[in-house]
């Protein structure tokens, strides 16, 4: 872009995305931000200061081109800035809504030190709806075939760009996916109020469009294990995510009532429980809940709890609002519905009633001490604080390990004492011969646009071999 | 999509259901476990698998009619599909030449337990089955078991059939025999299954039980079918279903079993019930 199409002068108002009030959000589960208008994104877009050396661009862990797709934005060119944008970013629509852009690209953004950085994400997630909406979708076309056939054991962020991007080198991509619907944790984890399932839908329809085999209902490690496929196809990209539940080893977690994460977020998300009795997985009824963790999961219980009705609904973390790791817009939003936080709290054990279902939770308070290695001031407990409060539901959101269905079932592949698989961080090898490795299951749990990322390196790699 | 080659009713509520699933058909082990979804909108359920063929690519499933989702199962005919059928999941029981192994089994259990049985004997161990349930016209496949079993006991409620009541005249059986089994294998109920462990128990015949919770993914994710062991937590999908029914929290295991009872029956609820009216004698509702 030239310098005479640089803004004239600095424009400090970054511009708000119309949301669902919260008074009515709360009693609803479709999606609470709506989006810009074309304006709202032409209009933030001119913000963009289109910098010489775009900082932005370093934020970015799959390093967008995100000066040149803004200035097509500005010029009203959205077919043109769709197509820079998904040059890197093979599910915008996705990176777009659930990205922490306040950690990554727009951290760097030059305006960010006036407090006004351009809203990157948002006019990304405008460009992703707007081609979806204009039915502008272009298929690019499939080359000839190399008659060389790759696996791609789970759906999710990184096993769809790993398999988006082989089919377009020409090679044979076939997906397996345990669940009965592809996307992974988009798909079972993220509520639809904050990423919708057409959304999610939408990006698995359009890698199969490319010509991705995608079978769902297949566990690799029982039905059959990766050696059995290697006998079939000639290389394989593991992508299985980081699917095994924290429990905290209290008393009482055992009791009714009281969930991991995962199983509240799939019963309501993967199985519609948000429907029952309308749909066929039974969801129970609760009016106090108490969510446990400080991260976007412990957000997004919360939210959805109030959603099903609960009266109130806590958070009970055990450092500060501080610290909380959740991305601030969640925060924020979970504020305005009215989630109650209950901060430097800590739950010692569960109490249940003489049937088994839970009654009450006991916490201690804590205060912050010294910085421990995260560099987050360490919680100290404060002595005899102990107090209980009457719950009916707890779900617990403290973290997720990587699923050793796979490492437990291949001979020879590395994992580190976490249980994530050994891989290389350009390439996505592990220790084994033909298998590559990506996203929250080498990792640990992690973001969706580092597991893509992870995903678009192996794909290089894996071509590389093939070739 | 798994086409049903076979459902029927084998004695009141058990139903029998054939489906063609041949990759699991060539994989599966004795104490495995399959997920079901009736259809596109269905509940996932866990289900123990009875039998299969592998060169016709076929697997078998006895389960009972017990709410909604069984209900869809139990209306399916020759030729429907079922959008889901994954696995095999879980361990496979443990088999080696024990013995004497004494089988217990009740409910849909029968079923299940039957491939351990042929496994077993195969194995070269001696077999002894106990089966049980409330009255004769509910027990089945008793002939599958005759070639399988050295000898085999009925325990029913009324009396109809061998010993009269329930599963705690397995202490008689048990004593009747010239020397204790070198192992008990119970599937079948929860009451079942932990009623046995206790009778074993001060017995000290080490004893397994194939654990059926409620479960949504099968695979380890969601946990909701956590169970205490030894006092450490369990999944029982991943780490199970089969454990020493001596070890198993019992109490805590049946309170989880029944978290949706409420809410299971809501589907059959066709509205809110109405307060009767009577009036000159008659209900008017």
């Amino acid at each position: 872009m030239s310098t005479e199409e640089r803004p004239k002068k600095l424009d400090l108002n970054r511009n708000d995305m119309p949301r669902q009030p919260p008074e009515i959000r709360r009693h609803n589960f479709n999606e609470v931000a709506l989006g810009y208008t074309q304006d709202l994104a032409m209009t933030e877009a001119k913000r963009c200061m289109q910098c010489k050396k775009p900082r932005c661009v370093t934020g970015c862990p799959v390093e967008i081109d995100i000066p040149g797709f803004i200035s097509f934005v500005t010029k009203g060119d959205f077919a043109s800035g769709i197509k820079r944008l998904k040059e890197k970013n093979c599910l915008p629509a996705v990176c777009g809504r659930v990205c922490p852009q306040e950690s990554q690209c727009e951290s760097q953004c030059i305006l960010k030190n006036k407090g006004a950085e351009v809203a990157i994400g948002r006019i990304e997630r405008f460009l992703a709806d707007w081609e979806a909406s204009a039915g502008a979708v272009e298929m690019p076309a499939r080359p000839k075939s190399t008659g060389k056939k790759v696996a791609v054991v789970g759906s999710g962020p990184a096993g769809v760009t790993v398999a988006g991007d082989l089919i377009l080198l020409g090679h044979e991509v076939t997906i397996f996916e345990a669940l009965h619907r592809a996307g992974g944790v988009l798909t079972y984890g993220i509520p639809e109020f904050r990423l919708p399932k057409r959304i999610v839908a939408r990006e698995v329809d359009y890698v199969q469009k490319l010509g991705v085999n995608v079978v769902t209902n297949f566990v690799v490690g029982k039905t059959r294990t990766v050696d059995e496929l290697l006998e079939e196809y000639d290389a394989l990209f593991i992508a299985t995510g980081a699917g095994l539940p924290w429990f905290m080893n209290i008393p009482g977690e055992n009791l009714n009532g009281v969930y991991s994460a995962n199983e509240y977020l799939t019963r309501m998300n993967l199985m519609q429980g948000y429907k029952f009795p309308a749909s066929s997985t039974p969801v129970r009824k609760h009016s106090r809940v108490a969510v446990v963790g400080g991260g976007n999961v412990a957000m997004d219980s919360a939210r959805t709890a109030l959603r099903m009705g609960a009266k109130e609904v806590h958070i009970i973390y055990r450092r500060s609002m501080n610290e909380l790791p959740a991305r601030h817009e969640e925060v924020e939003n979970a504020e305005e519905e009215g989630v109650i936080f209950d901060v430097l709290t800590l739950p010692l054990q569960y109490i249940g009633d003489e049937n088994g279902w839970l009654k009450e939770v006991e916490c201690l308070k804590m205060e912050l001490g010294e910085p421990d290695a995260s560099g987050r001031r360490r919680p100290v407990e404060v002595k005899d604080s102990n107090f209980r409060t009457e719950f009916d539901a707890l779900v617990c959101a403290v973290g997720n390990s990587p699923n050793p269905l796979i490492p437990a079932t291949t001979a020879g592949l590395e994992v580190t004492r976490h249980g994530t698989i050994v891989a290389d961080p350009e390439t996505g090898k592990t220790t084994r011969d033909r298998i590559w490795a990506g996203g929250d299951i080498v990792t640990g749990a992690a973001t969706v646009i580092l597991a893509m990322g992870a995903g678009r390196k192996a794909a290089r790699s894996i071509h590389a071999y093939l070739s | 999509m798994n086409r049903i080659v076979q459902r029927t009713m084998i004695v009141p509520n058990m139903h029998l259901l054939e489906l063609e699933a041949p990759e699991i058909a060539s994989k599966i082990r004795p104490g495995q476990f399959v997920i079901v979804r009736p259809d596109e909108e269905g509940e996932r359920v866990p289900l123990s698998v009875a039998d299969w063929d592998e060169e016709k690519g076929t697997i078998t499933i006895v389960f009972m009619e017990v709410g909604a989702s069984t209900g869809q199962l139990a209306s399916l005919k020759a030729g429907d599909t079922v959008p889901t059928c994954v696995g095999p999941l879980g361990n496979a029981t443990e088999i080696a030449p024990f013995g004497t192994v004494m089988l217990v089994a009740g409910c849909y259990g029968i079923g299940s337990i039957y491939p351990v049985a042929r496994e077993l004997k195969k194995q070269g161990n001696k077999v002894l089955t106990v089966i049980e349930a409330r009255s004769s016209y509910l027990l089945y496949w008793l002939d599958k078991f005759v070639g399988l079993s050295d000898k085999i006991f009925s325990i029913t409620r009324d009396g109809s059939q061998g010993l009269k009541g329930h599963v705690s005249r397995l202490t008689e059986i048990v004593n009747g025999l010239p020397k204790p089994p070198d192992r008990i294998i119970v599937n079948g109920c929860t009451y079942l299954m932990a009623h046995t462990s206790e009778i074993t128990r001060s017995m000290g015949i080490p004893t397994v039980v194939n654990l059926n919770p409620i479960m949504i993914d099968g695979t380890g994710m969601c946990g909701v079918c956590r169970v205490t062991v030894t006092g450490k937590m369990k999944f029982a999908c991943v780490d199970g279903p089969e454990f020493n029914g001596h070890e198993v929290d019992w109490k805590e295991f049946l309170a989880r079993r029944k978290q949706y009872m409420d809410e299971e029956a809501l589907p059959f609820r066709r509205s809110e019930p109405k307060p009767a009216i009577h009036k000159e004698g008659k209900c008017q509702a």
